[in-house]
């Protein structure tokens, strides 16, 4: 299963609630203001960082970069992928649950 | 233009679980989806319906939207076990932090906590979320 989360961690609970129900290793795609959960040093990087250890998170690059988010400042361990990367991991982790 | 399209569908039968995370009335999600589960019941699919976060509000009871000049469709989850959509679950973290128990509900639903939900959802073969 492939979890996506589109909504800003600062403004709405769709990580908190994904984090609560997904299952150790699933994969989670950040993306749209999602991707402000993958910026290191905020108040809420912790719980990505600890979610990190059972999951794998990416972020999509576009969406990084609409938002002047550079590489460099993401939590180490989230993978960027492209809209590529993204079609390959749907078809690659089956079912896919956004949290929207 | 006039080509008929036939929907094959004979026997494919697949698990859609529909999960509600939105509060009732003030979007437009929990109506969509609500009827998007008796297009699926009519499709004779393996359906069931989550309710967590402020989707667990679209059940309470009591609903009375006369005031309001809005459709009430509250009632109509009380319908679904005509169409033999009885697989219901509610998320408990959700139910307690919103001070609501499943007396307060229209419909009997299950109670689970979010990580037996959270199973439940990766077997699925669809989610349709909202």
């Amino acid at each position: 299963m492939m979890h996506t989360v589109n909504k800003s961690p600062f403004e709405r609970n769709a990580l908190d609630s994904c984090l609560r129900l997904a299952e150790k290793g699933s994969a989670i795609l950040l993306l749209e203001d999602g991707v402000y959960a993958a910026l290191k040093g905020t108040a809420q990087s912790a719980k990505v960082e600890a979610a990190l250890k059972s999951h794998e998170i990416y972020a999509l690059g576009p969406d990084l970069k609409a938002r002047g988010l550079e590489e460099a400042r993401l939590i180490a361990g989230i993978k960027v992928v492209d809209y590529g990367g993204f079609v390959d991991l749907a078809v690659e982790k089956g079912t896919v649950n956004s949290w929207l | 233009m006039s080509e008929e399209v036939v929907f094959d569908t004979q026997g494919i039968v697949k698990k859609f679980m529909f999960v509600n995370r939105k509060a009732p009335y003030g979007t437009i999600y929990a109506l969509e989806i609500l009827e998007s589960v008796l297009i699926s019941a009519a499709f004779e699919q393996d359906t069931s319906v989550a309710f967590l976060d402020d989707g667990v509000f679209q059940i309470k009871k009591g609903s009375d939207t006369k005031d309001s000049g809005m459709k009430n469709f509250t009632n109509t989850y009380r319908a679904l076990a005509g169409y033999d959509v009885e697989k219901l679950y509610v998320e408990k973290e959700s139910l307690e932090a919103r001070g609501l128990t499943p007396e307060d509900l229209i419909v009997k639903v299950q109670v689970l906590p979010a990580a037996e939900l959270g199973k439940l959802m990766a077997e699925q073969d669809v989610l349709i979320t909202g």
